[in-house]
């Protein structure tokens, strides 16, 4: 039976301390839309997600509104667009990225990811011709995300795709300078990306996927950090403890969300990730969850241990409360979407350096990061190999969405607005890698014994 | 189908007498009460049976979120197993 406590205790994670389902994501096999003609495919794209995804938005509403549960976003996420524009005589990706943006727009949704390629180990037909599209494909489209896999722990990482995204990422701030460069935040380059993660920017519906699939991302920081408060004085055991527990109540209300949204629209249940996702809202921060912990500000010494402790318990707690786990599961640090974050970078505690450790830890990497706009794209390459080479010796996803302030310096602030969030340009190291990058090739995947 | 109302707001007279009076225009069964006063808050939770009621849930939540604004109280109407699922195993 229910007891008083336990619901006063629901009422006021949703009302006052942000517990929200961040996303219900439908992914969508485009493999069955393939064909040489580029505009029978892309019709074929077009007919595919508004048939599949016409109930998506209306549904989640409705749950949203019998549960009681914020339910945020209402996305979208397709098969790798590089894949099906391998089949195309003309490979036009501009064009189906103009296609994906008809048919978000169409059926209401916040963002559809999966102007994707694949290309950790080499470029296959369509890969190149989709990459060198990106900046453009993001400056002509709103909804539209884009991710390119550069690396992997079985493959190694592809160091010429590396080097192409560094200008690839340059160039997407340049086209969209006049709107604080929010081309490269929809812009997420992955090492080991997982196929079936719901979050944007990096969302995409992998080749091993089926037909259709429901995945449901949860959020909550700022309920984990409240039970924390809470708890006032204990040890780091009973910190662990009390995350663990708090992650187990938010998952299961996303589990519950995913069956309840899979039942409705007649789609099978994919995963739910359990996430710590913030958001710019006060109160929504994985910074002030480390800073409850005991750290003055975020980015002081002492920040990866305490990262590691959290993103280890949310997935320990979140594990048992869910039938199946999946996507980017941990805690997120995007820096300009999490209050705490922007300002441990304003105030100068928080450094790309520290940024860097901590995603050895965490469950993604560079996330979200203003960088000064005459930052070559060299620079913005060996970021990325930087990024990849923790993940692939890690076995863990990392990925990189910095965004170069075209026209601004260290200090100067970019604001993208809702949940991309805003924050100031962070300093970077002014040395060239320069040579390194432009030699390309491959770095081999990793020894998996010897392990020190 | 059961769902859970909560009443989260200043004490005043009346409270239960107005969401119940809803509950009944809409042939939805109270069954059972609790209240307490929780920090200086008045909180309120009712359990009923919505299997029986004349109009949509949604309709009905909306319908207690607005007489709770006009009274400057929190009224959440919520689909029991929320509850259920976050706090049992």
């Amino acid at each position: 039976m229910l007891n008083a406590r336990d619901i006063l205790e629901t009422i006021t994670m949703i009302q006052d301390e942000h517990l929200d389902v961040r996303t219900i994501t439908m992914g969508i096999s485009l493999l069955d839309c393939c064909h040489s003609d580029v505009d029978i495919m892309c019709q074929k794209v077009y007919d595919k997600i508004t048939r599949y995804a016409r109930d998506l938005v209306a549904t989640g509403e409705q749950i949203e509104k019998e549960f009681g549960i914020p339910i945020i976003n209402k996305r979208i996420s397709v098969t790798p667009a590089a894949m099906i524009l391998a089949s195309c005589d003309n490979k036009d990706a501009v064009k189906l990225a103009k296609t994906l943006e008809k048919a978000a727009v169409a059926c209401g949704v916040n963002f559809l990811g999966g102007f994707s390629a694949l290309v950790q180990k080499g470029f296959g037909p369509g890969d190149r011709e989709l990459i060198e599209a990106i900046p453009e494909a993001l400056s002509v489209t709103d909804h539209i995300c884009s991710s390119v896999n550069i690396g992997s722990t079985k493959t190694g990482i592809n160091m010429d795709a590396v080097g192409l995204m560094g200008k690839v990422v340059r160039k997407s701030a340049e086209l969209t300078a006049d709107r604080d460069c929010i081309g490269p935040a929809k812009l997420v380059v992955f090492c080991n990306a997982p196929e079936d993660n719901p979050f944007m920017a990096g969302a995409f519906h992998g080749a091993g996927e089926p037909d259709c699939v429901i995945n449901v991302g949860v959020s909550g920081p700022g309920v984990v950090r409240a039970a924390l408060a809470k708890a006032g004085d204990c040890d780091l055991t009973a910190v662990a403890d009390l995350i663990k527990k708090t992650a187990f109540k938010i998952t299961r209300m996303g589990q519950l969300v995913a069956s309840e949204a899979s039942r409705r629209l007649g789609v099978p249940f994919g995963i739910v990730d359990l996430s710590l996702a913030p958001t710019p809202a006060i109160g929504d921060s994985v910074a002030y969850i480390l800073e409850e912990m005991g750290l003055e500000c975020c980015g002081c010494h002492g920040t990866t241990a305490a990262l590691a402790l959290l993103n280890d318990a949310v997935k320990k707690g979140g594990v048992m409360a869910s039938s199946h786990v999946g996507g980017l599961s941990g805690a997120f640090i995007p820096v300009t979407e999490d209050a705490g974050m922007i300002h441990a970078a304003r105030c100068g505690a928080l450094s790309l350096n520290k940024l860097e450790a901590m995603t050895a830890v965490c469950s993604v990497g560079l996330d979200m990061i203003n960088i000064p706009g005459d930052t070559p794209a060299e620079v913005i390459s060996a970021i990325i190999a930087d990024e990849a080479a923790i993940g692939m010796v890690n076995s863990k996803t990392t990925a990189v969405r910095v965004i170069p302030a075209i026209g601004k310096s260290v200090g100067d602030e970019l604001s993208f607005g809702g949940l991309l969030g805003s924050g100031p340009v962070m300093p970077l190291s002014t040395y060239s890698p320069a040579k390194f990058i432009n030699r390309g090739g491959r770095i081999p995947a990793p020894m998996q014994s010897l392990k020190n | 189908m059961r769902a859970v109302i909560t009443v989260i707001g200043k004490d005043m007279v009346g409270i239960l007498a107005k969401v119940s009076t809803e509950c009944s225009n809409h042939n939805i069964n109270v069954l059972e009460v609790t209240q307490s006063i929780l920090q200086d808050m008045f909180a309120m939770i009712m359990m009923v049976d919505i299997t029986k009621s004349d109009i949509p849930f949604t309709e009905f939540s909306d319908m207690l979120q607005k007489i709770g604004s006009d009274m400057g109280l929190s009224i959440h109407a919520m689909h029991e197993d929320i509850f259920n699922a976050m706090h049992t195993i």
